[in-house]
């Protein structure tokens, strides 16, 4: 493991993905990428009594079928790492609570699926922990209510507003060779572009997006050529229209391999304004689909960019502007690399 | 010209603008209907057990009241105001749908904290303004 230019890392040594899971709620399950999830609920409520019990349980649900997969019981993984949208992280804290897991909770809004998968693969990498386990969820309703307005209160919404993902992803890191390789990582820097309005987060997460992938390419002298697909988390039909024109006027043209989760799980007749959003938008859709197609051999290298809106309801009413972030991670076929770019050593 | 040099302004063009003209035309027809059935249930109880034209349009508000209630505990409050914009939230069954959804939303929490301490807190501002609004207006319009 080493870091190459200003804020990647690279993993040379060989740090897997060895198993992950992905569950959802219906809109998601009905969505075209529906049947790449492991475990898909037919309302929001799950089984349970209230909308954070069942943001919970999508959670336990994904991390247990990712051990499940893995072959791994949960006393064998050394590293629990976990971050969710809601207050005080209620969702990640309360399922580390039943995991017999040493747990670092991690919070970076929508951006959490990578933050944790890098931060895991980095511990892992260093010979800290030698199965890291990660995880990250959200809820439609619980956002909603946490940031937005009641769920059935009637507002109306600008095209621009996204679609909080109910869902939960889970991936488990280790050194054993499976077939996903975590190649690198590019830890991205909170960026504030001046935007205020919390019902278009893709404007306001757009240039962060951009600045983790410009610096990424600069750090690894690599070019978008070199990927089969780069797919920010979730910056929805606004944002990812931005994010490409903003790589454009840096000299990079993404247009043949970029996609944004946030478009990928819904279809475009579904109610979702201008897409998806949400920690469990990347998460899901890398979990369940993307790794799905690696191992098919549909892509051979993705880089995952997930973006976080770091937003704060009392921040925004005091009329402050939304920071955002982006950490991007580039996954392999293990098995099937594609040649590296020249100076990276990738 | 591009997003690098002025973000705030050439990110305009990125963002879709609300139809104002086909929302305003929205408002127009739901709010519009929504008062012309509220002063048509005001007509009828005037002309059949209401004793004044005060108790008719208290019970015409009661009625449209409760039924925005119950639209918004099915579920379809939050549809019709989607489509009608203004035309519903500004309507007294705009603020009984923000009452009812705070009271709905915050069950889980219970009875004191939950619904009694959370559910005015999508109406609280429209009652308070509204209240010293009347005030106000109480003094110049006897």
């Amino acid at each position: 493991m080493k870091r190459v230019g200003k804020q990647t890392w690279l993993f040379d040594e060989g740090v897997y993905i060895q198993a992950a899971a992905a569950a959802v709620g219906p809109l998601e399950a009905d969505g075209p990428l529906g049947k790449y999830f492991d475990i898909c609920y037919r309302d929001l409520y799950c089984g349970e009594k209230t909308w954070e019990l069942a943001e919970r349980r999508l959670m336990r649900e994904a991390v247990g079928r990712c051990l499940q997969k893995a072959g791994v019981s949960a006393e064998e993984v050394d590293l629990f790492l976990a971050g969710d949208l809601l207050n005080q992280q209620a969702t990640s804290n309360y399922v580390a609570r039943e995991l017999p897991i040493p747990f670092l909770c991690l919070f970076g809004a929508c951006s959490t699926s990578m933050q944790t998968l890098a931060a895991a693969a980095a511990l892992v990498a260093g010979g800290l922990a030698d199965r890291a386990l990660t995880a990250t969820s959200s809820h439609n309703a619980t956002a909603e209510r946490q940031f937005r307005y009641p769920t059935e209160l009637g507002v109306q919404k600008p095209k621009t507003a996204t679609f909080t993902v109910t869902g939960a992803g889970a991936a488990l890191i280790g050194r054993t060779p499976g077939r996903w390789r975590i190649r690198a990582a590019t830890i991205g820097k909170v960026i504030d572009a001046g935007l205020t309005n919390p019902l278009d987060m893709g404007a306001a997460m757009a240039p962060a997006a951009a600045d983790t992938i410009e610096q990424h390419f600069r750090d690894l002298g690599a070019s978008p050529s070199d990927y089969d697909l780069i797919v920010t988390g979730d910056l929805s039909r606004v944002g990812s229209v931005i994010v490409r024109e903003l790589l454009a006027e840096a000299g990079y043209d993404v247009s043949e391999m970029y996609n944004d989760c946030g478009l990928m799980i819904y279809r475009p007749d579904q109610k979702v304004f201008a897409g998806g959003s949400g920690c469990a938008c990347s998460a899901v859709v890398t979990y369940g689909y993307l790794l799905h197609e690696l191992a098919r051999g549909a892509f051979r290298r993705l880089f995952v960019v997930a973006t976080g809106a770091l937003l704060s309801q009392t921040m925004v009413q005091q009329k402050q502007s939304i920071p955002a972030i982006a950490h991007g991670v580039v996954i392999e076929a293990a098995g099937q690399e594609p040649d590296g770019p020249r100076s990276g050593g990738m | 010209m591009g997003l690098r040099t002025d973000y705030l302004r050439e990110v305009k063009a990125f963002q879709p603008s609300p139809p104002y003209a086909a929302n305003a035309g929205k408002a127009f027809l739901v709010g519009g209907a929504l008062c012309a059935l509220a002063q048509w249930l005001a007509n009828w109880y005037g002309g059949t057990f209401a004793t004044s034209a005060l108790e008719a349009h208290l019970w015409a508000s009661i009625v449209m009241a409760g039924l925005a209630i119950g639209l918004t505990a099915v579920g379809k409050y939050d549809d019709i105001s989607q489509f009608a914009g203004a035309g519903a939230t500004m309507l007294l069954t705009g603020l009984a749908n923000a009452l009812a959804s705070a009271a709905i939303e915050h069950r889980s929490e219970g009875w004191m904290a939950g619904v009694g301490g959370q559910m005015l807190k999508a109406g609280g501002a429209a009652i308070i303004y509204g209240v010293i609004a009347a005030y106000v207006l109480g003094l110049f319009w006897p």
